[in-house]
């Protein structure tokens, strides 16, 4: 039995290792493809599975519940956030006397992310649902079975 | 008008707030709103009678759609909102006490205040739309009335068959509704009555005149649909005098009412209400004699009673409409009466059954006096309401519009009707309170107040109104007639019409009656026979059918919803393939053009060599590790056809989604049950010509697209204004976020309640206990 643990320590030595320096690098990898998405191939749909992808390499080398501690809140809350966040950015332009889910721009031929508005923020809500959706499947189901 | 109904609902659930066995004594107080509400109604009986004929309330609610919450006062709605309030309050008063030890009377007096809105709703309505709504709220509100005792299972079962039937008519009532709306281009009845040929001239008239009768005649019990109503007899005796005598019954009597100046004109209209009429009233009177629950007993004269004003309206003169006008009234006085008698009764002795009751009449003479006087009236004695009622029912049977034969065979129906119905209303209000009192009633004491005095008021008003008929004919009753009958009418109830044919009938009647009622004795054997004719009544039948239909509905699920994945992905592709196929053989010209196709490249043909040998493993390997894997393949090598045709999102996403679901199977993997192999070479078969045929069929209508002219100007638009009006470059991310974001947030949405739940489902299986296998 300990012999059998430690030989699944070193089988995922490498993974374990690789899986530590991709995590963060899978993660700002994510973010740019988030906000280059106005752009170039992209957005938040893809940036939010990226992130996801991510954090199942690291529960794979470790984990799920090595991974879980990683979050100080729950990855099911998320879900909630995210929506919030598209929802507000749809209702920004409200605020401004425009109709609902106007683009609103607030800077122009920025690097990488050309045009910075209330599209990105409803990116990012899209992409924190995903990545709250994909978490949330995947704990539960390692969790359970 | 609008705001009074408002507070009426409001009010209902306001009641929800007693406190029941603690405050039963304030219970009482409650009969203020119908009083009030009697009142208030009684003010425009002048405007009614005297003046404009009707008042109109004008309340907007959807006016883009025809629909207002428009209420009208005319004499048929006065005649009716009136019983409902004056009734209603009687029947308040009367519960307090009757319900008095009851520890759910708070929500008793909910639903009952519920219905009593409803029910003024559905008389006041002017809009057709408005006029459904509050329809169908008193099949409702009658729903929790009639399974009141929630733990009876008789009482749940009749509610539920009330309801059914009650909900099926005014579905079909609605679409009669919606064609009527169609054809005229009003829900208003105040503009349909302005133009009456509209409708009748119309060649949906035969259809909108048979849904408006299911409406009407499952709600006011015709045959064939009378059964629940001897049913809903399982509610408190205070419900079966309101809603089932007094009341919801005559909802479908006002319908027809109401609608006759509109759609009346037609033979089929008349003969229709004639005939099913005459066989409820004849059937139900017949029946009611074989009874010896008091309860059944009147339930059965009730169906007879209505039976007989729908024959009335049926015969369409005006003397006709003036008896139905008439008779609503006779019979809600004496009918209600009969039935509040009767829950005394039950209340005191403990039983219903006209064998063993007699006598009673020493104990409780204030009931029984006003069971005498009800009786009395319904058998229609001279100097009771009744008799004047029943004067009129052989003057329009006897007239001078029928042929020889039709005024024997009417007269006929009539008479033995009347007889039936005269010797059930001794049996039911003077049967049990004479003769010789049994030892064991002896120790029965006068009931309280509440409960004798609201049967007495009524049986005061049926004398009164005998003897004085000219406080409610020239008000209320020819108010109401004229409302019927389009125009205005004149006529009076006359106490006295001489020696004539009519009066030789009437006698006829009692005397017959009265002979029955000496020959019948209520006991176990009369009651027996009936249960022969179980078998052909109408109540089996739908019941059968109903079981049927359940038989079916659970083989067609079991066949299609089995339980197997790969069945219903079959049957999918199945259908699919089948229709589409079709279609495209059918309808489209074939041609496949491989010209202009661009050259297979070698890396094409690596990737499509690579999938082939994925494919050819995922269907031979006996492990389930190396079938997801090589499925994972499959997958990525659609992104790399992605790639090459410059779809980089798409193969992105593709690519990403791909990963998760291998590592999702593997997750799952392990809990599985060791590799089956279900299949063998018959199914295999079957299997790769079914997806032999769909991977062609999908391949046709790809070469089939790129042949067709398609139009671009979608997506050309999308490309030129992408950059100009959403500042970006990215035209699939842009449509994602932008032009398309509502969507977008509705599929996150989607997603979200995906999650929700996966977590549920298998968080729910741990917590319960049963941790999924």
């Amino acid at each position: 039995m300990e012999r059998n643990r430690n030989n699944e320590k070193l089988d995922k030595t490498i993974l374990r290792t690789s899986a530590n320096y991709l995590l963060p690098l899978l993660i700002l990898f994510s973010i740019f493809l988030l906000i280059r998405g106005h752009y170039l191939p992209g957005g938040g749909f893809i940036g939010g599975l990226i992130a996801s992808i991510a954090f199942v390499l690291h529960s794979f080398a470790y984990s799920p519940m090595q991974t879980l501690r990683m979050f100080s809140i729950k990855p099911f809350f998320l879900i909630p956030t995210g929506l919030l966040v598209s929802f507000l950015s749809g209702l920004l332009p409200v605020v401004l006397g425009r109709s609902f889910m106007t683009g609103v721009w607030f800077a122009e031929s920025v690097v990488v992310i050309g045009a910075f508005g209330s599209a990105l923020l409803f990116d990012l809500g899209v992409y924190m649902v995903v990545v709250g959706v994909v978490l949330t499947i995947l704990f539960t189901i390692s969790e359970n079975t | 008008m609008l705001l009074p109904i408002i507070i009426t609902f409001l009010l209902a659930f306001v009641m929800l707030l007693f406190k029941p066995q603690k405050m039963a004594r304030f219970f009482k107080f409650i009969s203020v709103i119908p009083l009030l509400l009697f009142l208030y109604l009684l003010s425009y009986l002048p405007a009614v009678h005297y003046g404009v004929k009707s008042v109109f309330f004008k309340n907007d609610w959807i006016p883009s759609l025809g629909i207002s919450l428009d209420f009208k006062i005319d004499g048929l709605s006065m005649l009716f909102s009136l019983m409902i309030t004056g009734i209603g309050t009687l029947i308040y008063l009367y519960a307090a006490e009757y319900l008095k030890k009851d520890e759910n009377i708070h929500r008793f007096y909910c639903y009952l205040t519920l219905f009593m809105g409803a029910m003024l709703g559905v008389v006041l309505s002017d809009n057709l739309i408005t006029l459904f709504v509050f329809w169908e709220l008193t099949s409702i509100s009658s729903y929790f009335l009639i399974g009141y005792n929630t733990n009876e299972e008789d009482s749940r079962k009749s509610a539920l068959w009330a309801l059914s039937l009650t909900g099926l008519g005014g579905f079909l009532m609605l679409a009669s509704f919606s064609l009527i709306g169609m054809v005229s281009g009003t829900y208003s009845i105040n503009e349909l009555l302005t133009q009456p040929g509209i409708l009748v001239n119309n060649e949906y008239y035969y259809i909108i005149i048979s849904l408006l009768f299911a409406g009407a005649f499952t709600k006011s019990a015709q045959f064939p649909f009378h059964f629940w109503l001897p049913g809903a007899m399982k509610a408190p005796t205070p419900v079966s005098a309101y809603l089932h005598s007094a009341t919801m019954v005559k909802a479908g009597i006002y319908l027809l009412a109401r609608f006759s100046p509109i759609l009346s004109g037609d033979e089929v209209w008349n003969y229709n209400l004639m005939i099913v009429g005459g066989i409820t009233m004849l059937i139900g009177a017949l029946l009611s004699i074989f009874h010896k629950d008091m309860k059944g007993l009147l339930a059965y004269t009730t169906i007879s009673a209505l039976g007989i004003i729908v024959f009335l309206l049926g015969i369409g003169t005006e003397t006709a409409y003036y008896a139905a006008c008439t008779f609503i009234l006779v019979h809600a006085l004496y009918k209600a009466t009969l039935f509040l008698v009767t829950g005394i009764v039950d209340h005191e002795t403990h039983t219903r059954d006209l064998s063993v009751l007699r006598g009673l009449g020493k104990v409780m003479p204030p009931v029984a006096i006003a069971a005498f006087i009800a009786a009395l009236s319904s058998a229609g004695i001279p100097l009771t309401f009744g008799f004047l009622s029943k004067e009129l029912f052989y003057g329009v049977t006897t007239g001078t519009i029928w042929t020889r034969e039709s005024v024997f065979i009417l007269t006929g129906i009539m008479l033995l009707t009347n007889v039936f119905l005269t010797s059930a209303g001794f049996l039911a209000g003077i049967r049990p309170f004479f003769g010789k009192l049994p030892q064991e009633f002896k120790k029965i004491h006068k009931p309280n107040v509440f409960l004798w005095l609201p049967p007495v008021v009524l049986s005061f008003l049926t004398l009164f109104f005998g003897v004085l008929p000219a406080i409610v004919d020239q008000t209320v009753i020819n108010a109401a007639t004229s409302a019927v009958f389009g125009k205005s009418t004149d006529m009076y109830l006359v106490l006295w019409h001489g020696f004539n044919m009519v009066l030789l009938l009437s006698i006829i009647t009692i005397v017959l009656g009265t002979v029955l009622y000496f020959t019948i004795k209520p006991s176990n054997k009369n009651e027996g026979r009936l249960k022969g004719l179980d078998d052909f009544s109408p109540q089996t039948i739908i019941t059968n059918i109903a079981v049927g239909i359940r038989l079916f509905a659970f083989k067609y699920t079991r066949f299609f919803h089995n339980g197997y994945l790969r069945i219903y992905i079959l049957i999918i592709i199945l259908f699919f393939t089948g229709i589409v196929g079709y279609k495209l053989f059918a309808d489209v010209p074939l041609r496949v053009n491989t010209e202009g196709l661009s050259e297979f490249r070698i890396y094409e043909f690596i990737v499509f060599v690579i999938t082939m040998i994925a494919i050819y493993i995922i269907t031979n390997t006996t492990s389930r590790l190396t079938s997801i894997a090589a499925l994972g393949v499959v997958g990525y090598s659609i992104c790399l056809i992605f790639v090459f045709y410059g779809a980089p999102d798409l193969a992105m996403t593709q690519f990403a989604i791909d990963t998760l679901t291998v590592v999702l199977f593997v997750l799952v993997l392990f809990k599985l049950p060791p590799f089956l192999k279900f299949s063998n070479g018959k199914i295999q078969f079957r299997d790769g010509i079914i997806s032999v045929s769909f991977g062609v069929l999908i391949s046709l209508i790809t070469l089939q697209a790129l042949v067709s002219p398609a139009d671009k100007s979608v997506s050309k638009f999308y490309a030129d204004n992408a950059y100009v009006m959403a500042k970006g470059k990215n035209v699939v991310n842009v449509i994602l976020v932008d032009y398309r974001g509502f969507d977008t947030m509705i599929e996150t949405i989607v997603l979200s309640i995906a999650a929700i739940g996966v977590y549920s489902i298998l968080k729910y299986k741990t917590q319960d206990g049963e941790k999924s296998e």
